[in-house]
């Protein structure tokens, strides 16, 4: 028992709340800067306009919500220390306090102007995310069970789980569903937030890149049995060597009619799916996969699953479901065609040709 | 006896649950109408409502149904007065002008059918026959109650100080009159 | 549809015996249906936590091979669908059957054969969907079963989803218009509705968002049925139907279902945390208040789940700001809560420590759930492991440790012996740290960009630590569950006896036996203030501190043989669960057409029998002479007679 405990309580209470501060303002730089793995699928790791503007927003409603929380659970715990009956204590009488109105106002009104003031920068962000692009590169995304499917509306180019777009320009995407199919979400964290593919609707959605680089996405929203492998990737390239890549895309496809890898792709139906632009393979149909021209460009198939391996290739070629799974029976994924070795290996070749 | 033994504000508790019950229901009209509403133009190259409606067709078995609500009105007078006679009659009015609804409704479909409106013809038929079917279901089973409680009127009578089943079934009754003067207009009315 | 005058020759006797698993069968007391509502809930809690640890363990490392994706999306779908309907609904119904009638001086609620029937549907739903294992494969779309994949799916998985979804909304109405409707009418005199404990108000709240609720996404479902078996075109694309139709109907419920399951845990927890802290509710009106807000603005908020489903921008600012303001009634309950403790005298015994723990989470759930309303963030945070870490935080954090509260709480009451305390401790402490260690890493997941309801995850992502910490913590739950069924067999067995009033109490169920006679109260309690048994145990001295009276305020059967008190109590009855049984084959027959034709004509018949029967039944088999007069003797509908049964006594309240 000090001679002053009044004095000596100031004087704690004044450095523990300093402590207390200090440790606060240490976690949550720590908290904040910590969230992010940097990895190519993080959210919190933006790299577009777009997702900075919901990265800002988001840290800013983080930080809120982090000093609410502090403040709640300090009053929670301090009022349990406080209060609460020590052990072999007898129950003590306290007084029957029904409520108090002042209080009641006050814990009313104080969340509602926090709310309120959160209120200004969301509807802010809301409308600017949703503003128009100029000079926007267009591309639809058709979402497949369980795969997407890229067109460059102007500039003729189709393909499939690798998008390619250039640095600093928007990307206006047209995001839509066949009507047979069912709802995906296209997300990729790191250039945007995530919007739905509806069958029967086209929504849309504005991307762009701050880097050069790789960014991962998939599938957001479930859409049946092979939702998890139903992923897809973005390069974001200097505009001079993304017009590169719409040139090679455009070039007609390296294949000859008359080889036996040609033949086998044709007898062996492939073609009733798969397009190859410029040569009898339209592709479509029931069931359609994803266009092959230049598949040889591709690093992943199978919803960017795999990376294109001969090895990976000549696996899912012997059994597709084995790697991922899919209903070839209800026209939904590739079904397995019964090859021999030989047969595999010449399509592979056939495929890694497709340059 | 006759202390009151519960706090209720005056509700009587047999129509308490009836009108939560009906409260319950109107949310799912509701929710039956607002799909139509939002598919009565997707046909599907299908007929549409101005091809098919027989608006004084409909009109008149409408009008069948609003009167059954008037002998309804005038079944639950007579039990309250406990003339069983005039009860009787007032029920069986009742059921039968609701049995002349259903058959005017089947009339309907069969037509409608035969001119091409059927459950997958379009989003428009579909939700079409929902709701005009559930409600119908609705009918039938009025019906049925007030055919049981003409029965049973007939075996025991049905006096005041015997429940309260006659005011139950008119509020159910008179809920699926209401319901129906709505799919009329919204449904029919404001179509064509 | 007899009368007492003249029970007609078809109507067998009632089944005479209260005891024994046919005195279970059929049943129609409020405390034996609240006591299987709870135990079968409880067996559907393992259920869906062994399917909750297959995930995790499918999930803890990158690319897991313990199952495929076939069966990855079948236990999640079933785990989020049996937590949800056969779990945290059913215990609340449990809570809600055995303590709303005795809370507000009841004997029985306003139908007592409608209550049996309300749990024999929903026993046949829980039992229907989760036999789907047995026949062909637990549904696999997802709890919330977006079209078109559920119209897609050719095999009959999502039928048994979906049907048996109506058919546990058929027992969930009843329930709740029985509910509404005792609380209503059968309160005890003086018992006015600001007098009412918050639990029973909260049991209100919930009732009323069922009965508007459930009939919207009841449409869905039919349309769903329809779509999949009679070619109906609802959610078909190609043909001008709407998938997002489906997302509307389903979000009408859903939201509001959110709160179907959180109010009732919101409701135990404020009768723990005034009993022992020794202090009333702070703030009683505006807690009660609150709690109707939430339920209200429950119904203007639930297009926030598709704010990616592109709504544009006006309706997406609409949703995101009406979500906002649900944030204020729920800090008023927070805020009140902890006004509750301020100035007690708190005892930690392990329901209030699982209420202050559910305080505690449910406030981070509270704080997440406010950054789903800041719309732009949300579309990162949407069906990622942000999400799912949200709704756990609230259904986990917040009504799953209400629930243990509201068990350790009144267990004493229900089974009249007192759960170990020193057990119970450790289970709070292991099940708080295995909760935090399972689902706080998922907001850094979510944020991190790992979707939910997938089946596998590649490697290099940067999640791989996370994950594996979440599957130590679900183990670390599941070893504090089997601690609490050691506890509940344990103490069921050989626990302190709880007498009438071991927590010292504030309401009227401490008033009664522990556990109560059949009939509650041998003397219909009347009623003069809020916590009324708090204030005729306790006076005011000057000093306006509670004085302990030298009176007995406890109920007559509290120390009396129950034999001695002739109340009339309605019978019980084979009915209810016949027509469960009857509901439950035509819904089997549906799913085998044409076949099944012949087993839907048996359901039917099944059905006709026990409405013919219920309505024929002698249902007046007083227990004791008690001289009602001929004023009740009606029935017709059904239940009105029984209603009329409960509140009358021979010893009567004056």
């Amino acid at each position: 028992m000090g001679s002053h405990p009044a004095v000596k309580n100031a004087v704690t209470s004044h450095r523990q709340r300093r402590l207390r501060a200090g440790v606060f303002v240490a976690i949550l730089t720590l908290v904040l800067a910590a969230c992010g793995t940097g990895g190519a699928q993080d959210g919190l790791s933006p790299a577009s306009e777009r997702a900075s503007n919901i990265d800002g927003l988001f840290r800013l409603t983080l930080i809120i919500a982090i000093v609410v929380f502090v403040l709640v659970q300090a009053a929670i715990i301090y009022t349990s220390f406080k209060f609460r009956r020590k052990k072999g204590e007898e129950p003590r009488p306290v007084k029957q306090i029904h409520g108090n109105t002042k209080l009641e106002i006050a814990w009313t009104i104080a969340p509602a102007i926090i709310l309120a003031g959160l209120a200004v920068p969301t509807v802010q962000t809301i409308f600017e995310n949703a503003e128009e692009p100029v000079d926007a590169l267009e591309i639809t995304v058709t979402g497949h069970q369980w795969w997407w499917e890229y067109e460059y509306t102007d500039l003729g180019v189709v393909t499939a789980n690798e998008m390619h777009i250039p640095v600093g320009q928007d990307i206006a995407l047209t995001l839509t569903a066949d009507a047979g199919d069912v709802i995906h979400s296209f997300w990729v964290p790191r250039l945007s937030g995530k919007r739905d593919l509806v069958p029967g609707h086209e929504n849309t959605l504005t991307i762009s890149a701050d880097e050069v680089g790789l960014f991962l996405g998939q599938c957001a929203e479930f859409c049946g049995l092979s939702h998890a492998n139903m992923r897809l990737r973005v390069y974001a390239h200097e505009p001079a060597d993304f017009d590169a890549w719409v040139e090679s895309q455009l070039a007609p496809a390296t294949v000859v009619e008359d080889s036996e890898g040609w033949e086998l792709f044709v007898n062996k139906g492939c073609t009733a799916c798969h397009a190859i632009d410029g040569t009898e393979a339209e592709g479509g149909g029931l069931n359609p996969g994803p266009n092959l021209t230049h598949f040889a460009q591709r690093d992943t198939f199978a919803g960017a699953l795999y990376d294109s391996t001969e090895e990976n290739l000549s696996a899912w070629l012997a059994n597709p479901s084995e790697l991922k799974s899919m209903r070839p029976d209800l026209n939904r994924g590739m079904p397995n065609l019964g090859l021999s070795d030989d047969e595999i290996a010449t399509l592979v070749a056939f495929l890694q040709g497709l340059s | 006896m006759a202390v009151a033994h519960t706090t209720s504000g005056g509700l009587d508790i047999r129509k308490t649950a009836m009108w939560s019950f009906l409260a319950s229901e109107l949310m799912f009209f509701g929710a039956l109408i607002s799909t139509f509403l939002l598919y009565r133009g997707r046909t599907n190259g299908g007929p549409d409502a101005e091809e098919l409606f027989d608006i004084p067709f409909t009109s008149v078995s409408s009008f069948v149904l609003l009167m059954s609500s008037l002998t309804m009105v005038l079944a639950h007078n007579a039990w309250e007065r406990n003339d069983q006679r005039q009860l009787r009659l007032w029920l069986l009015s009742t059921a039968g002008l609701g049995l002349v609804f259903l058959g005017g409704q089947f009339y309907e479909f069969s037509t409608f059918v035969h001119e091409g409106l059927k459950l997958d013809t379009s989003p428009f038929g579909s939700s079409f026959y929902m709701l005009t079917g559930f409600h119908g279901a609705h009918v039938a089973v009025g019906v049925l109650m007030l055919s049981a409680m003409s029965i049973l009127s007939f075996r025991v009578g049905l006096t005041k100080s015997r429940g309260m089943n006659v005011e139950l079934v008119a509020l159910y009754w008179h809920f699926v009159d209401i319901v129906w003067i709505v799919i009329f207009t919204v449904v029919y009315l404001l179509q064509v | 549809m007899a009368t007492i005058v003249e029970a007609p020759p078809v109507a067998p006797a009632a089944p005479s015996s209260r005891g024994g698993l046919w005195g279970w069968l059929t049943s129609v007391d409020h405390k034996k249906i609240g006591i299987m509502y709870g135990i079968s809930a409880f067996v559907f809690f393992v259920l869906g936590g062994i399917e909750a640890l297959v995930i995790r363990w499918q999930l803890a490392v990158p690319d897991g091979t313990l199952v495929n994706e076939e069966v990855y999306n079948q236990l999640f779908t079933m785990h989020g669908t049996t937590m949800v309907f056969l779990f945290v609904m059913p215990v609340s119904a449990a809570f809600g059957n055995y303590f709303m009638p005795i809370m507000i001086g009841a004997r029985d609620v306003a139908f007592p054969r409608m209550n049996a029937l309300s749990f024999w549907i929903f026993i046949s739903g829980g039992i229907f969907i989760s036999s789907s294992f047995f026949l062909g494969g637990f549904p696999d779309g997802a709890w919330v079963g977006y079209s078109p994949l559920s119209t897609q799916s050719e095999v009959i998985r999502m039928d048994f989803w979906a049907i048996g979804l109506l058919i546990l909304g058929v027992a969930s109405l009843l329930g709740a218009v029985n509910f509404i409707t005792t609380i209503f009418t059968m309160r005890a005199p003086g018992m006015t509705l600001f007098r009412m404990p918050v639990f029973v108000w909260m049991q209100l709240v919930v009732a009323f968002l069922l009965a508007f609720s459930l009939p919207l996404v009841t449409v869905g479902l039919f349309q769903v049925i329809l779509d999949r078996n009679f070619g109906t075109l609802f959610y078909d694309a190609a043909t001008g139907g709407d998938p997002i139709l489906w997302q509307h109907l389903f979000w009408l419920f859903g939201h509001p279902e959110v709160y179907i399951l959180i109010l009732p845990a919101m409701g135990i927890v404020s009768e723990v945390l005034p009993t022992f802290s020794r202090k009333p509710l702070f703030g009683y009106q505006f807690v009660v208040f609150a709690g109707a807000a939430i339920g209200f603005l429950g119904f203007g908020v639930w297009a926030h789940h598709m704010f990616t489903s592109g709504l544009g921008p006006v309706a997406e600012t609409a949703f995101g700001l009406m979500t906002m303001t649900i944030a204020v009634p729920t800090g008023i309950k927070i805020f009140n809560w902890v006004g509750t403790m301020w100035g007690g005298n708190i005892s930690f015994t392990t329901p209030m420590l699982f209420s202050v723990g559910f305080v505690a989470m449910f406030t981070i759930g509270g704080l997440s759930g406010v950054t789903h309303s800041i719309v732009p963030a949300d579309t990162q945070q949407h069906d990622s492991y942000y999400v799912v870490a949200h709704f756990h935080y609230v259904l986990f954090g917040g009504a799953v440790f209400g629930v243990f509260a509201g068990v350790y709480y009144w267990f004493g009451k229900v089974f009249g012996r007192m759960l170990d305390e020193t057990i119970g401790k450790w289970h709070y402490w292991l099940m708080f740290i295995g909760f935090n260690l399972t689902f706080a890493p998922m907001h850094f997941l979510g944020l991190n960009g790992m979707p939910r309801r997938i089946a596998t995850y590649g490697d290099g992502l940067g999640w791989n630590y996370w994950n594996f910490m979440a599957t130590v913590g679900s183990f670390v739950i599941a070893l504090s569950i089997l601690v609490f069924l050691y506890n509940a067999v344990r103490s069921y067995r050989s626990g302190e006896l709880a007498g009438p009033d071991p927590w010292d109490g504030r309401t009227l169920e401490w008033t009664t036996s522990s556990p109560p006679a059949d009939y509650n109260f041998a003397e219909v309690p009347v009623v003069e203030a809020i916590d009324d048994f708090w204030y005729k145990k306790y006076g005011e001295d000057e000093d306006h501190l509670p004085v302990r009276l030298d009176t007995n305020p406890l109920d007559p059967s509290a120390s009396a043989p129950q034999e001695e008190f002739h109340v009339h109590l309605p019978s019980p009855s084979y009915y209810p669960i016949l027509l469960a049984v009857g509901i439950v084959t035509l819904a089997y027959g549906f799913l085998w057409l044409p076949v099944g034709y012949l087993v839907m004509a048996a359901g039917l018949g099944i059905m006709l029998w026990a409405i013919f029967g219920w309505a024929m039944e002698d249902i007046d088999h007083p227990m004791g002479d008690n001289g009602h007069g001929e004023g009740h003797a009606d029935d017709g509908g059904g239940d009105d007679a029984e209603a009329e049964l409960v509140g009358t006594s021979s010893e009567g309240a004056e």
